[in-house]
């Protein structure tokens, strides 16, 4: 394993992050903080009904509204050959309908106005006439005979299958399922989600006339990808094109796919010849833009009778909704679902996905998931939780007998993917250890013999992160590689200009630091340039946890570019040969001699200097470089959940949350633990809060923070963490992704812990959210389904 | 309909629809795009802004009801270019990630910290818990309101 350490001059660490002096100061630049002049605003007619034959829209009205400058339709945009657009996932959106609407909030029309109050107004002047269908809610009911053909768009299609998908070795898992002792079984609901960023998706499209020049301001988490797939759709070339994604107030994945409304407002721009804004508000953001989840998912686990776990297998119904429009790498349409074997040492695994398409908002891949890892890491969690009951085992010391030993890695698991490297074992008895596992069940047991309901509930991930490889992983045909070019200024500070596009995690701080430490450097001395396509390399951008593993990677490998160049010229300044120096606190000295020794800063300005250089070293310090990730890196670790639960009220408290991460190198622990924070938030109301449910008519229940619940300072407790560090090997300096591992791990920890403090009344499952109904419900023995409201 | 204002000691005129919300008086009309338009129906806390002394949830507030009233924004928040402690513990403690809740975090805190100078970590959880924050998780914040609260004033901390 190569050590992480490049030189003697350590500057990973707490360090303050730049980005909050003008965050504190309330000086971010967010994309509804941009105005142009003679700058448009748009709005968006959105469908009421979740499935309906168009039969006329008239915007005759709206056009007459006396501070309207335009209104687009499907029928103007498939003038333009702009009604539909291509989704990450190979099939098509509608930009606005034509035929019919499939989801209630779906795009009919785009008014352009004076300000953002007449565009409101002006919507209220447009008349569509519908001819209502059917709505396909439930996804149980798909691939009925007599469902609602939902895709009628595509030619051919009979049903609402979008893929099946396996993975695993059936047969294997079958032979092991028929010789164990012991399997258990179980229904379970990852219910639909959705990310809700506090800042809502927009943009700013700025077209000139006179240039041809489209530049974009916009909420994107890829805006390389986003700059391509625009100059496919709209067919400008695309050096034209310059997208900016300035400060993002939170994205989680929600930002990751191109919307509706931005193509909107782009062929809107280029209509008028004005700047158009376009900023989604709330409701539209939770009822139409990518939610997350909901899968229907029935998991079996097999065992021998002392506790062997031998076998998983998992058969699973992804609900799409009325467009495949996860973004997620194009060979796997289940995500990376199939890196469901978690932590263990298992023997074999299966595992299939049905798709479907429903009358719903489309989507599936967001929310800070790592490509679906998050539903397969509940599911085998909660079924190890069931086999540790069936047992009658601790299912601490059910985990820790099954667990991955560290001399296993690298690992490859059944379904052929190799973990780079870990301890899990170490993990998870430094999680008990802080919580004091063994004195908790102690309490545990004298609450209930007082009738009282706590709960301890464990869980254990294993995540997959920082895609590619490129050859492996691609969306939208471009391949999951990252670029960095590094410029170093004679005086010796530096600008790092990345393809990753920071929405809170910090890159302005944490990819200083990368660079400072590979070239002796201060991190005040490190500029990082992020989310302009006109001053960045290309690069996929930043979801899936892979900004560090990727583009911090490729950060670091254009430093030591830059540290190779440097050590030519000083040896040039010092008139010996390059092999007799070597990289010491973050100079190059001569070997020998540690007197001697010039850094950075003093060989920038002889290599922009008139020094004579040997033949064959150009000038400059400066470097770039595309890193294409061997693998996957492997983030793990071990999460405990203490609650208590009100049988009377079925209302839960967290009262504690434990949480040992084991990340690789950590560059920035003060923001690798702000990021554990955040996603303990997100299990916690994932897990107890958050759903968005429909009607039987297709009605989203979640279409305001009035009715899609999201945790308070109230619901979380203060973390309790701990660190565990196992680098990378192919890192570059040993890291892993940290930015979705507790959004992962962490809602089976609650889930397992609320079920553990209701088996007293024989509960075995309950779907999320648990809400106080859901919880009551329960112990009544009449569970809620939390897809179709109760 | 007119409205006059006195935001961070500067008073303003202008000729407004009465349906005008106050978020986007102050961000269209006045430039003062620190407070933020979360959620519309007064849950996300990202518009809050003081109104006099009390904060408010500006997305459901009509300009015009601030007529004749002062308003306090995070643009107001430091004296000259020495940052409030809140400012300085948001920054100290890693109390933000992706600043959009941050204005209004601390718009209350410090209204917080004015009537109860050494408060509790439970009355800070409870004073921020009309608020919603995506990226901390809260923690953070809780930690910076106390930081600021054992930092009063003097500007022991540099300015991030």
């Amino acid at each position: 394993m190569q050590t992480h350490k490049t030189s003697g001059n350590e500057v990973y660490g707490a360090f303050p992050r730049k980005e909050d002096a003008r965050f504190v100061r309330g000086q971010g630049t967010y994309v509804d903080d941009i105005a142009l002049p003679g700058m448009l605003h748009g709005a968006i007619l959105r469908s009421p009904l979740a499935h309906a034959r168009i039969v006329s829209v008239d915007a005759s009205a709206a056009r007459a509204h006396p501070r309207v400058e335009a209104v687009l339709t499907g029928a103007d945009l498939a003038e333009r050959g702009l009604a539909w657009m291509p989704t990450m996932s190979g099939d098509v959106q509608a930009v606005l309908a034509t035929d019919k609407v499939r989801f209630q909030g779906q795009e009919i029309a785009f008014v352009i106005a004076r300000d953002r109050y007449a565009a409101r107004d002006a919507l209220e002047l447009i008349a569509v006439e519908y001819e209502p269908l059917p709505p396909l809610i439930d996804a149980r009911t798909a691939l009925d005979a007599g469902a609602p053909l939902i895709r009628d768009d595509l030619t051919g299609r009979t049903d609402n299958r979008i893929f099946d998908w396996s993975a695993g070795d059936r047969a294997a898992t079958d032979a092991a399922f028929a010789a164990a002792d012991v399997a258990v079984s179980c229904d379970m609901i990852y219910p639909r989600s959705h990310p809700a960023p506090l800042e809502t998706c927009g943009i700013v499209a700025d077209y000139s006339t006179v240039d041809g020049r489209l530049t974009v301001w916009s909420t994107s988490q890829a805006p390389h990808a986003h700059r391509t797939l625009y100059a496919i759709v709209t067919r400008l070339p695309e050096h034209k094109i310059r997208i900016v994604s300035p400060d993002i107030g939170g994205g989680f994945g929600n930002k990751a796919p191109v919307y509706p409304g931005y193509l909107c407002a782009i062929a809107a721009s280029m209509l008028t010849g004005h700047a158009v804004k376009w900023v989604e508000d709330r409701s539209e953001n939770l009822m139409s833009t990518t939610f997350a989840r909901d899968y229907h998912m029935h998991g079996e686990i097999a065992a021998t009778a002392d506790g062997r776990i031998l076998a998983l297998r998992a058969r699973v119904l992804a609900d799409h909704g009325a467009f495949n429009a996860t973004a997620q790498p194009s060979k796997y349409p289940a995500g990376f679902f199939h890196i469901f074997t978690g932590s263990y040492d298992l023997r074999a695994a299966f595992c299939e996905v049905t798709g479907v398409y429903t009358s719903k908002a489309p989507g599936g891949v967001a929310y800070s998931c790592s490509f679906r890892i998050t539903e397969a890491v509940f599911l085998v969690e909660r079924l190890v939780d069931l086999l540790a009951r069936e047992l009658g085992a601790d299912p601490a010391e059910l985990r820790m007998r099954n667990l991955l030993r560290p001399e296993q890695f690298p690992y490859t698991c059944p379904t052929g993917w190799q973990y780079d490297s870990g301890d899990y074992p170490r993990a998870l008895r430094l999680a008990l250890e802080i919580a004091g596992y063994d004195e908790l069940r102690r309490e545990q047991a004298e609450r209930r013999a007082r009738g009282e309901y706590m709960g301890i509930g464990i869980s254990f991930f294993t995540e997959g992160v920082g895609a590619g490889p490129r050859s492996q992983m691609d969306i939208f045909g471009l391949g999951m590689a990252d670029g960095a070019d590094l410029r170093v200024h004679p005086t010796g500070t530096a600008v790092l200009a990345i393809s990753a596009q920071t929405q809170g995690q910090g890159h302005e701080t944490t990819f200083a630091q990368l660079v400072a430490q590979e070239l002796g450097l201060s991190p005040d001395d490190v500029e990082v340039v992020h989310g302009d396509t006109d001053r960045t390399p290309f690069g996929l951008g930043t979801y899936g946890s892979r900004s560090t593993p990727v583009s911090g990677a490729a950060a670091v490998v254009a430093a030591r570019k830059v540290r190779e160049r440097a050590r030519l010229v000083a040896a040039a300044m010092l008139e010996l040969s390059a092999d007799d120096l070597e990289w010491a606190e973050g100079k190059w000295r001569v070997r020998g001699d540690p007197e001697k020794a010039v850094g950075i800063a003093e060989i920038a300005m002889a290599a922009h200097s008139a020094l004579e250089l040997p033949d064959g070293v150009e000038g400059h310090l400066d470097a770039s470089a595309v890193y294409n990730p061997p693998n996957l890196t492997f983030p793990f670790g071990a999460y405990l959940c203490v609650t208590d639960v009100d049988p009377a009220t079925g209302e839960v408290k967290v009262r504690r949350f434990v949480a040992v991460d084991d990340c690789g190198v950590r560059i920035n622990p003060m923001i690798v633990e702000g990021q554990v924070h955040r996603g303990l938030a997100d299990g916690i109301g994932m897990a107890l809060m958050q759903a968005i449910t429909f009607d039987e008519a297709g009605n989203c229940l979640g279409g305001s923070f009035m009715d899609y619940l999201l945790p308070t300072s109230m619901e979380c407790p203060s973390p309790e963490l701990g660190a565990t560090v196992t680098p990378s090997p192919h890192h570059p300096v040993g890291a892993k992704g940290i930015g979705e591992s507790a959004t992962v791990g962490s809602p089976a920890a609650v889930v397992n812990s609320v079920i553990d403090a209701l088996s007293p009344f024989g509960v075995r499952h309950a779907d999320m959210p648990l809400t106080p109904a859901s919880v009551w419900r329960a112990i009544q023995g009449r569970p809620l389904r939390p897809d179709i409201t109760g | 309909m007119k409205v006059t204002v006195t935001v961070n000691g500067t008073e303003h005129a202008r000729d407004v629809e009465p349906r005008l919300l106050l978020i986007h008086f102050l961000r269209d009309e006045l430039g003062l795009t620190g407070s933020h338009w979360g959620c519309d129906t007064s849950n996300c806390g990202a518009c809050v802004v003081w109104l006099d002394d009390t904060p408010i949830k500006s997305c459901t507030v009509l300009a015009v009801m601030a007529d004749g009233r002062r308003l306090t924004t995070v643009e107001g928040l430091a004296r000259g270019t020495e940052l409030d402690p809140v400012q300085q513990g948001f920054a100290a403690c890693h109390g933000l990630q992706c600043g959009f809740c941050t204005p209004g975090m601390m718009l209350t805190a410090r209204w917080l910290l004015n009537r109860n100078p050494d408060p509790s970590e439970a009355e800070v959880r409870e004073a921020i818990s009309g608020q919603i924050c995506r990226c901390t998780g809260y923690e953070n914040i809780v930690r910076s309101v106390l930081w600021a609260a054992k930092h009063t004033g003097e500007a022991d901390h540099a300015n991030p």
